[in-house]
């Protein structure tokens, strides 16, 4: 018999092994959707020194296994990928080049725009399908007053999964569909259960699924030529130790630097330039400002002057108050109505508008802010490194 | 409608070679081993395949075919078991760099071992010089294991040249004829071979049987040691059923073989020439004559032949390409990649490889699909990477 799956109408689901994606791709095959699985398998097929460890991890060979039997419970075509190299050429790299660049990176945003929504969605198109759904948990809907495919948080305010999918064009956000957006992660697991998936009680992935333990570790084997020792100042400009490497920290970060004081000390800023760690106090730590680039918009094509937002600048984290204001060069400065703690460069600022507190207005990159007083009109951001990844590919 | 064009990974089993295993796997169960008149049955079945096979590969002597469990078994049985053997007359094999996995892991095995393994190449289009191998020998070098058609490309290597040279300078020489068995006359004796493999279910016979033909003086050791089962060559209790299959699979290969072969070269040219045809950027992998009736390699410039493949398959078009990994993924082709093919030309190659049974109706239908989906995938890449070599 002919599969009815590849024709127009078609969805392509990125299945990780998880349950969030396996309830996803039941959800479109009830629905009488023809639904084709895919799980890109990013490790290296030739295993490391430690294959015990990889080997449950998000998109690992078990999780290709139990993807696998998800399908076959569904009756849908499924197939690996080899995404290795791309999966090393667009996240791996983007990680550990930020983490040499002092900043602290969010691999799961470029997983998302670059690879599910990217190659994925391209490679999707080319057998015939229309659309990528994941088990990602969010929505999307199309605004006909505005025109355009805008993004909101889950229903599961403790499951919202909308900051990392802040980096989506329109056309992906149009592509993308998120059926578990509007469950709880109870509700998901308990369909999974009803349903018989052996996935229904799998605890959740971890954050960085590619690294098995500490990133540290991770970066050493990785670019540990690329990690130099460097001083540890304070904020007055005074020696106070040294460090093995800006990769290592993360601003906030209070373990790990050695030094004896009054009070508590935390890295309150890295500095690549001069390959310093530049610690300070608790008051130190604390901004009312910041810059972002890289900027996404969703809701809106363009910023005009300034808005109210609800801003986000890392996962775990409830949103802000703030005023968002378009600077040049596709950058947008945002000012906290109170101040906010350990802010780290890298990471991403995701802002939410302020009177519907669900739908998402854009987000980008936190920008490392230089520690001399800012320039009129906003201190430039300096040239990112952006791993030679041409921002219109997407 | 299904096209399978898959037969190299492995083939439907005949319905006659079923009918012919059928009373193995039922009444007739006796192990051939025992002195009774069940065990006799058997012991007679097992006789009765081995002399096919034999005589298939142009052996006098029906105790040179050992049966094993596949195409795999017989490969690791004639590099490891020759190297153990030999291993006081020197320590040095010699292998080509697109052999099957089955010897070129167990050739990194051995130099594992203690054992030295030289890699030969190939030229651009798949081909090996025997003089490589004349220059490769040493005076430690024991063995020489080269595969006699190409499993990705069909490309033929020249085996009797290169059997010559091995009998000349007292290396024993073992040829994988895994993908030829049954498609192409194999002779052992004007292919001067020691050992020679070959595999059930690429030939429209079962799976979980092969063979392996050992010239009578070959020196050998085991893999498997316990009874005295095929001369004590590969111990434990035949699998008689599939060894009659593979015998009765044999015979039906031979029964239209040269008649069977221009069927099927005549269906790869009208698809190499259709798909030429309608698409642009289509190049053959591979030498255009020396190679096997029913293969084809080709590369779709701007195409990655993952996608391809899967396309194809929801397609209802059954194609592979380079090695599944464990996960069943795609590696690229280590053959491809051996033979200096640019790395874009070698992740954008698909291998189509027709069976006896595949019909002109199947190939227009590839022809008719397959032109489709690749520009359907060349414009969505495009879009994308406007860099991406696309042809004009």
């Amino acid at each position: 018999m002919m599969p009815p799956q590849g024709g127009p109408g078609t969805v392509v689901v990125a299945m990780s092994g998880g349950v969030d994606s396996a309830v996803a791709a039941a959800l479109l095959v009830r629905q009488g959707i023809p639904v084709v699985g895919i799980t890109l398998r990013i490790w290296p097929s030739v295993r490391a020194a430690d294959p015990a460890q990889r080997f449950d991890s998000c998109c690992s060979p078990r999780a290709v296994e139990d993807a696998r039997d998800v399908a076959e419970m569904l009756g849908i075509p499924y197939y690996v990928l080899n995404y290795e190299a791309e999966f090393d050429r667009e996240v791996i790299r983007y990680f550990a080049d930020a983490y040499l660049a002092g900043e602290t990176p969010n691999p799961c945003v470029p997983c998302n725009s670059r690879l599910k929504f990217g190659s994925l969605f391209t490679r999707a198109r080319g057998w015939g399908a229309t659309r990528v759904a994941t088990g990602h948990y969010a929505h999307v809907e199309y605004h006909p007053a505005t025109g355009r495919y805008r993004l909101r948080r889950a229903a599961d305010p403790r499951k919202d999964q909308s900051y990392f999918l802040y980096d989506l064009t329109q056309d992906q956000l149009a592509a993308a569909l998120f059926p578990v957006g509007h469950l709880s992660k109870e509700e998901t697991r308990r369909l999974a259960g009803e349903m018989g998936m052996a996935v229904a009680g799998k605890p959740d992935s971890q954050e960085i699924c590619f690294v098995p333990g500490d990133y540290r570790t991770y970066l050493r084997e990785r670019v540990g030529a690329a990690i130099h020792p460097g001083t540890i100042r304070d904020t007055a400009g005074t020696i106070r130790g040294q460090h093995q490497g800006l990769a290592f920290f993360t601003v906030g970060q209070r373990r790990g630097l050695g030094i004896a004081n009054r009070s508590p000390l935390y890295v309150v800023d890295l500095d690549p330039a001069r390959n310093e760690v530049i610690v300070g106090e608790d008051g130190d730590l604390w901004t009312h400002e910041l810059e972002v680039d890289r900027v996404n918009l969703i809701a809106a094509e363009r910023l005009d002057g300034s808005q109210r937002v609800l801003a986000k600048l890392r996962y775990a984290q409830a949103a802000a108050p703030a005023t968002a204001t378009a600077l040049a060069g596709g950058r947008l400065r945002l000012s906290f109505d109170e101040p906010q703690r350990a802010v780290a460069p890298g990471q991403a600022a995701v802002f939410y508008d302020a009177s519907e507190p669900d739908l998402v207005v854009g987000g980008g990159t936190i920008c490392r802010r230089e520690r001399t007083p800012i320039p009129p009109g906003g201190s430039e951001c300096r040239a990112r490194n952006t791993n030679g990844i041409d921002p219109e590919e997407t | 409608m299904k096209v399978y064009l898959d037969h190299n990974a492995t083939t439907p089993l005949d319905p006659e070679v079923l009918t012919a295993m059928m009373p193995y796997l039922a009444e007739r169960f006796g192990n051939p081993n025992s002195l009774h008149t069940w065990g006799r049955e058997s012991r007679q079945a097992m006789d009765r395949a081995r002399a096919t096979v034999a005589r298939a590969l142009g052996a006098t002597d029906r105790d040179s075919i050992v049966f094993t469990s596949g195409g795999t078994e017989s490969d690791n049985l004639a590099l490891l078991g020759v190297a153990a053997a030999r291993a006081g007359d020197g320590r040095h094999v010699v292998v080509s760099a697109v052999e099957h996995h089955a010897v070129l892991n167990a050739a990194s095995h051995l130099s594992r071992q203690g054992f030295e393994a030289t890699l030969l190449r190939v030229d651009s289009q798949g081909l090996l010089e025997p003089d490589e191998v004349r220059r490769a020998i040493r005076r430690d070098t024991i063995l020489v294991s080269l595969m006699h058609s190409n499993n990705e490309t069909g490309v033929l290597f020249p085996i009797a040249s290169v059997g010559r040279i091995c009998q000349e300078r007292g290396v024993t020489f073992h040829t994988d004829a895994v993908q030829s068995f049954g498609k192409i006359p194999l002779d052992v004796e004007t292919l001067h071979v020691d050992l020679l493999s070959v595999s059930g279910h690429k030939l429209h016979g079962p799976k979980g049987i092969g063979a392996l033909f050992i010239r009578r003086g070959t020196r050998m050791q085991p893999l498997l040691f316990g009874g005295t089962q095929e001369r004590s060559r590969r111990a434990g209790t035949e699998h008689v059923a599939a060894a009659v299959g593979l015998a009765r699979a044999t015979e039906l290969s031979l029964q239209d073989q040269e008649g069977a072969a221009s069927r099927m070269a005549a269906l790869r040219d009208r698809l190499e020439d259709g798909l030429m045809a309608a698409l642009p950027g289509v190049l053959r992998n591979g030498h255009p004559t020396e190679r096997l009736p029913h293969t084809t390699n080709l590369a779709f410039a701007g195409v990655e032949a993952e996608s391809l493949i899967l396309a194809l398959d929801l397609a209802g078009v059954g194609v592979s390409s380079g090695a599944a990994c464990s996960s069943g993924s795609l590696e690229p082709s280590h053959v491809l990649s051996a033979m200096g093919l640019a790395r874009e030309r070698v992740m954008g190659s698909v291998r189509f490889s027709l069976g006896r049974t595949t019909t002109g109706e199947e190939i227009e239908r590839v022809v008719e699909v397959l032109p489709e989906i690749v520009e359907r995938m060349r414009r969505v890449s495009a879009a994308r990477m406007p860099a991406a070599g696309v042809p004009a």
